[in-house]
């Protein structure tokens, strides 16, 4: 072994503008090879699936291996439906934003299956822990009004939080989302401490987490972790590899020669990596940790594999950082096309059912945009009132807030 | 004083079946300072543990169990630790309630033992005050008795808001003049510590007069409360002492009228000088008083420097410094 100077290792992803990515990295299992332990496992034993692939649907569309759910037809279509949602709703709001309708957008595009599958596996009264791309949790749900997302997108007088967040960062505890910090991170304990709350009062219901691979480098991440493993929480932590931070290659964050699963080996937490543009996939790995947690079995880690289709955010650029056509070569291919694939396959859906399904679904989408506009938007001056700006800092507004209000009423801006 | 906080926490456990108190050391062993001691054993493990030495993880798992509608009570060992849990004191609980328009609410107190004087050098000996006052969305409170610390503590617990309840713990064992070459006086000779067993409460938003004078008012909190005691003593000067209690939100009122009655203010904390919570007191001195002042509004504090082990007494704002300025506000 030679022994020269000491050099910095600064890890770097295989492709970047100019030359496409090898995506040997990501080291798939085929469809169907990984095992599927029962629920009641304990994590050492299982420890090898932080390091393979779960996947379900194979290259022809066919459900195999022993992962493969048994679902019935009509949720699987409901699950198209509401991926179809999500993409129609996000393609409509990059619009907007362009439009300068809305300040500001992050959509899921290429992620789609992670968030409205595993929505299929939770129960009324779970919460989610969210972090700013699982719109699907909501989208997924038809309790959900779309108008009233998109008067929270557009800051307007009828955006339930007011005009205090950003475009995206929802909140909505009645269909089991906590509120969205912006800071990252911090929610994986939050969610731990709910999980913990179920428990303690003997209560059935479970949480679920959600981070990114970038975030995952917070300590917020490792202590979720702990406190999850020690308590043996009812939590399902989500972790969302779609390759990007940002501009930043998962690498960066630790992903080099390793998988994020295996953070959750370390810790003594079930784990897997999973096939995240695999509906099927994402459905059995999510049931399999929801059962666990139901069952006093502890928390269960999931690396899900997927890719950032899109611009982190419609502030971001990616062409300055990743290969244009980065997407249509990733190995994992698009999760609708996947699902679509499957669903005719099985004789439940067609081209014809495909194509009115996603116009019918535009429409929507496009009334409810046209409805809360009506109510007005942040850049054409409609937005909450003043005197909202001082309440919610706490329960009762206490005197030296009251006097604040009193001196912008007075005073002006 | 030790006994009149777990009263407090033994009351809340009995009536609020939502009410769960973990932090490091707090279950089998009663915790470092014995504040929790016997209460594990007797409302169980579910309800009062130990939790891992992780600050942020303390706090972030209270504000889970919060939003699922418990009230955790947490004890950060000591206040010197609570950075680790910065990002979830001061954009997830103190802001919860606000970005979500009252979806979700972070109901938590935070229990730290503050302030020096025990040669805790200074890892062991801050007074983060100021940290909190200056973040919107928290209450801040720091007693200076028994009775006090069991009513604010109880009142904090049924409060919604996220409470940081600062303990100073020269103050645990006695009412702590500043005399550290003299024997320690304990509570129970002082009136302070007449502590009912049952329920009660001290209201958030109200300052206590300590002592009545008319010469000059003393802004002051924790165990600067009794020093300056010591100090109006020891120089004659017939000083009003007002015990804050509750540091933000301020009860303004009871201050105002002490300083429009003296016409002359000295601020005495223990943290600190520069941006330290006597400033902010300062400002609203001046700006409410400023035609009523005699004299220049003067602070007696720590020095800006971190608290020191071998130099602890040059370090702390003794009777001696504060009867200083008592005495130079009166200067003609």
């Amino acid at each position: 072994m030679s022994q020269g100077t000491l050099h910095l290792h600064v890890p770097e992803p295989t492709g970047r503008p100019g030359h496409g990515t090898d995506f040997s990295y990501l080291h798939l299992s085929r469809a169907g090879e990984v095992r599927r332990p029962p629920v009641d496992t304990a994590p050492v034993d299982a420890a090898d699936l932080a390091y393979t692939l779960v996947r379900v649907l194979d290259d022809e569309g066919q459900a195999v291996g022993s992962w493969a759910p048994q679902i019935d037809a009509e949720l699987l279509r409901r699950g198209m439906r509401a991926m179809l949602k999500t993409r129609a709703f996000d393609a409509r709001m990059m619009i907007a934003q362009r439009q300068k309708k809305i300040s500001f957008y992050m959509q899921c595009l290429g992620e789609e299956a992670i968030a409205t599958a595993h929505a299929l596996a939770l129960q009324p009264g779970d919460m989610c822990f969210p972090t700013y791309r699982q719109q699907g949790l909501l989208l997924a749900r038809d309790d959900v009004s779309m108008v009233e997302l998109i008067c929270q997108l557009m800051s307007n007088q009828r955006d339930p939080l007011k005009g205090r967040q950003l475009p995206v960062m929802y909140s909505y505890k009645r269909a089991g989302f906590f509120s969205i910090s912006g800071n990252l991170a911090t929610q994986f304990i939050h969610a731990v401490g709910w999980a913990m709350a179920s428990a303690i009062k003997g209560d059935t219901k479970i949480a679920s987490a959600w981070i990114g691979d970038g975030a995952t480098a917070e300590s917020d991440f490792h202590t979720a972790l702990t406190f999850a493993h020690v308590y043996r929480a009812p939590v399902i932590l989500n972790v969302v590899n779609n390759q990007w931070a940002i501009s930043t290659f998962q690498a960066i964050a630790g992903g080099e020669a390793t998988t994020f699963a295996a953070r959750g080996v370390g810790c003594g937490i079930a784990s897997l990596r999973v096939d995240g543009n695999d509906f099927l996939a994402v459905i059995a790995a999510s049931r399999w940790a929801a059962e666990r947690a139901r069952g006093n079995l502890g928390p269960t880690l999931i690396e899900w594999i997927t890719y950032r289709a899109g611009a982190h955010s419609t502030s971001d650029d990616p062409s300055r950082y990743r290969p244009k056509d980065d997407w249509q070569k990733f190995p994992l291919g698009d999760p609708v096309a996947r699902l679509k694939r499957h669903l005719i396959g099985i004789g439940k859906w067609s081209e014809e059912e495909h194509e009115a399904t996603r116009t019918a679904l535009e429409a929507e989408v496009g009334a409810a945009f046209k409805e809360a506009a009506q109510y007005g938007s942040l850049l054409d001056g409609h937005i909450p009132p003043v005197a909202t700006m001082f309440e919610d800092v706490y329960k009762d507004m206490p005197l030296h807030l009251r006097e604040q209000l009193r001196e912008v009423e007075s005073q002006g801006r | 004083m030790i006994q009149a906080l777990r009263s407090a926490m033994d009351v809340m456990l009995g009536r609020d079946p939502d009410v769960v108190i973990y932090g490091q050391d707090v279950g089998y062993f009663g915790g470092v300072f014995r504040c929790t001691e016997g209460l594990q054993a007797k409302y169980g493990s579910s309800r009062v543990f130990d939790a891992p030495i992780s600050e942020g993880g303390i706090v972030g798992a209270a504000i889970g169990m919060a939003a699922y509608g418990l009230r955790p009570v947490v004890e950060v060992q000591f206040a010197d630790y609570f950075y680790p849990a910065s990002d979830q004191i001061v954009s997830e609980a103190a802001r919860l309630r606000y970005r979500s328009a009252g979806d979700f609410t972070a109901p938590i107190t935070i229990r730290m033992p503050c302030g020096g004087g025990i040669y805790g050098g200074q890892t062991h000996s801050q007074s983060p005050e100021a940290l909190f006052t200056h973040v919107c969305g928290l209450r801040t409170v720091m007693p200076s008795n028994p009775y006090d610390a069991k009513g604010l503590l109880i009142a904090s617990i049924e409060n919604d808001d996220p409470i940081i309840f600062l303990e100073p713990k020269r103050l645990y064992n006695g009412p702590f003049d500043g005399h550290h070459d003299r024997p320690v006086v304990p509570w129970s000779a002082h009136p302070s510590s007449e502590v009912p067993e049952e329920h009660y409460t001290v209201p958030l938003d109200s300052a206590a007069v300590f002592r009545r004078g008319t010469d000059v008012t003393v802004l002051a909190y924790g165990t600067m409360v009794f020093v300056s005691e010591a100090a109006a003593r020891e120089s004659g000067v017939d000083a009003e002492i007002i015990d804050l209690r509750t540091l933000w939100p301020l009860d303004l009122a009871t201050i105002v009228a002490s300083v429009k009655k003296t016409g002359r203010c000295v601020v005495v904390h223990e943290a600190t000088r520069s941006s330290g919570f006597g400033a902010e007191l300062a400002a609203l001195v001046q700006e409410h008083c400023f035609y009523h002042l005699e004299a220049p509004i003067e602070r007696v504090t720590g020095w800006d420097t971190p608290y020191p082990h071998a130099l602890e007494w040059a370090y702390f704002p003794g009777p001696e410094r504060v009867a200083a300025a008592l005495k130079r506000v009166l200067e003609p």
